[in-house]
């Protein structure tokens, strides 16, 4: 999840959501459909591809809004949220210039080789590009980052459920866990992308409402910023104000460090090679299909910042020192706080099943991914080998009870040690950027040899953690917040990354030409250049058009965040 | 026997063309817009009539606003856009699996 450093997402107590048989006829009803559609896609999965990778077949628009969905767990919506509420407008940061151009650089520049190579995993492709120890360490981190990330969203879900709805923790942990392992052990992949766009528009029409309230309460946008001036200073509500280099700020980075430890290095690792978002591409039915996963996401992704953010800003603005101790608020109090104070009975319903709802979505991807790197990456290439495909789909709805039941035991685990949890989060984050160094040198360098992935795979990752972990914590470089240390790690890790592969490769032989075909730029796989299916060459499915309108678009949205 | 893994793209192409030609998703799944469609048209009217029967107090809480009759109304929209989008491009009947031997 790429979200800020993780905050342990504590509620204030008095937090209790006046919902009423109507809410909970409106949240049993989303439960019910949820498990309908994991039954309902049960009948299309034959083989292993259609359960971990949906067949290849689905449309754009359904694995675009999944793509998006997918990085919309709650706790990224309650943590931009709390963002927003600390920081202020900062926040459009991890929108505009932290996911959009990462975004469209997927689309464009990386589906051709993802999908034209027809891997079915994001470490499956580092198999191919370099060997197989670089593939053997990305899956076994990646696989334990899911289901620690699944167990996350399921703690988080817990305390949320606990503070709103009083149900006590474990009950919400077991209950909601066995929803997600029911309809993804039934369905697959399909069942986890089917509900993820659903997800979609339930969210929308959960924060869509408070949104409005909101604004109403604090007197429109005019109202917002003038209160926030007030009490703030004038830079809360601008995007740049007081990121020079030098000035200080409550974010701890100046522009250089959010342009490029967010905007590229931390952004690109994320986007362009976190398989639980990459998956989804996987899944479209054809190369223009994969490739507008991406650039169809970006569009929702450009808007969404204001309905989390516009949240946090007026809990700021309603409440003096929101979110300090003497406020009687955590940050990520704020839109439970609106949801308290606006909603209606109704509403109300729509806004907690949205909330579950997010939550679901966040460990429902991490668990689909989780299955098929643990099968395909794992247990097919290393331990069972060369079974028949049933053999595979049964050991993926196996491995899904497992991990799930994982995630279930992280999640009681975080409840105790909240602390180790908010570090293994870090940990894990660090782990993306090296991963992106590896792809994104392989795929620009033909010389890059095949044990270079895996030592440069290494290096980066240790070298992040050192410098945020030993470096920063210990205080022997002074970086003034988590926020920008994160940022000042990511950057030393790509670079660290970066030069231990090339050093490794000039000590390596390369790989052969004939085996780099279609996964270096300048070269092409068979299926790269298959013939665009009817229907596709419409203006408005040409990928780059959808990708720098997406980049335009968000330029444009700073302007006025801008002076 | 080199030091690469010895698995290359050939062999994934290979695998994974021959596992879409079974594959049954593009067959059998069925289609999301019916879903997302008829939950939207229910929440859509289950909170529409929460809206009209809302008492004054609900609607002094939402500022003024009767948020429960716009989101209800708002939903029933969606929800209504979902089936005439399937009613206008419904579903394309899924392609014949390719005939034997298309081994690359």
């Amino acid at each position: 999840m790429q979200t800020p450093t993780y905050q342990a997402m504590e509620l204030a107590a008095e937090l209790r959501l006046p919902t009423n048989g109507l809410d909970y006829t409106i949240l049993a009803i989303y439960f019910a459909v949820v498990l309908g559609i994991g039954f309902a896609a049960r009948r299309s999965v034959k083989t292993s591809l259609d359960f971990f990778l949906s067949g290849r077949s689905l449309p754009a628009w359904i694995t675009g809004l999944a793509f998006i969905s997918a990085n919309l767990a709650a706790t990224e919506i309650l943590g931009m949220a709390a963002n927003s509420a600390q920081y202020g407008a900062y926040t459009v940061h991890w929108y505009w210039i932290g996911a959009i151009p990462a975004m469209v650089f997927l689309g464009l520049v990386m589906m051709p080789f993802y999908y034209g190579s027809k891997v079915r995993s994001v470490p499956e492709m580092l198999l191919l590009r370099f060997d197989k120890w670089a593939h053997l360490l990305s899956s076994i981190l990646f696989a334990f980052a899911a289901i620690l990330i699944a167990g996350v969203n399921l703690y988080a879900l817990a305390i949320v459920v606990e503070a709103l709805l009083g149900w006590p923790q474990w009950v919400a942990i077991v209950v909601a866990g066995a929803f997600v392992l029911a309809y993804i052990t039934l369905g697959g992949l399909s069942s986890a992308i089917y509900n993820e766009v659903l997800q979609f528009f339930v969210i929308l029409a959960a924060l869509i409402p408070i949104v409005v309230l909101g604004l109403k309460k604090v007197g429109g946008w005019g109202g917002l910023t003038d209160k926030l001036t007030a009490t703030h200073g004038a830079n809360f509500t601008t995007a740049w104000g007081g990121t020079g280099i030098g000035s200080s700020n409550p974010l701890g980075a100046n522009w250089l460090t959010i342009v490029l430890g967010l905007g590229f290095v931390l952004s690109f690792g994320y986007w362009t090679t976190n398989f639980a978002e990459v998956q989804r591409a996987l899944s479209a039915k054809n190369l223009s299909a994969g490739q507008r996963t991406p650039l169809i996401a970006a569009y929702p992704k450009i808007f969404i910042v204001f309905l989390v953010m516009i949240p946090g800003l007026v809990a700021a603005a309603l409440v003096p020192k929101f979110g300090t101790p003497a406020s009687g608020y955590q940050y990520n109090d704020a839109i439970p706080y609106l949801m308290q104070e606006l909603l209606p009975n109704g509403v109300l319903g729509i806004a907690v099943t949205g909330l579950l709802a997010a939550f679901m979505a966040g460990m429902a991807a991490n668990v689909s991914s989780f299955n098929t790197v643990f099968t395909n990456d794992i247990w097919g290439r290393y331990v069972v080998k060369g079974r028949e495909d049933g053999y595979y789909v049964r050991f993926g709805r196996l491995i899904t009870v497992i991990g799930v039941c994982a995630s279930v035991g992280t999640a009681f685990l975080a409840s105790s040690f909240s602390n180790i949890m908010s570090y293994l989060q870090t940990l894990f984050s660090f782990f993306n950027v090296p991963m992106f160094v590896v792809f994104i040198v392989g795929m620009f360098w033909k010389r890059a040899s095949a044990r270079s992935g895996f030592w440069g795979l290494l290096a980066g990752t240790v070298a992040a953690m050192v410098n945020y972990f030993v470096i920063y914590k210990r205080g022997i470089i002074d970086i003034p917040s988590d926020q920008g240390a994160n940022f000042v790690s990511a950057i030393v890790g790509f670079v660290a990354g970066a030069v231990v592969m090339v050093v490794v490769s000039l000590f390596t032989r390369p790989k052969p030409a004939e085996e780099l075909q279609g996964l270096v730029y300048g070269t092409t796989s068979p299926s790269m250049s298959e013939p665009p299916a009817a229907g596709d060459d419409a203006w408005y499915r040409r990928p780059a058009l959808l990708g720098w309108g997406a980049v335009v678009l968000a330029a444009a949205c700073y302007i006025p965040f801008s002076f | 026997m080199s030091e690469y893994s010895g698995y290359s793209e050939k062999d994934v192409q290979r695998e994974v063309t021959e596992l879409q030609s079974q594959s049954a998703t593009a067959a059998r799944i069925f289609d999301l817009r019916r879903i997302i469609g008829g939950l939207f048209v229910l929440y859509g009217v289950i909170v529409t009539i929460a809206g009209i029967t809302d008492g004054q107090a609900a609607i002094d809480k939402a500022q003024g606003v009767n948020i429960n009759l716009w989101t209800g109304l708002g939903m029933l929209l969606l929800g209504i856009f979902f089936l005439v989008w399937l009613r206008l491009r419904p579903t394309p009947p899924p392609v014949p699996p390719e005939g034997d031997g298309r081994a690359e």
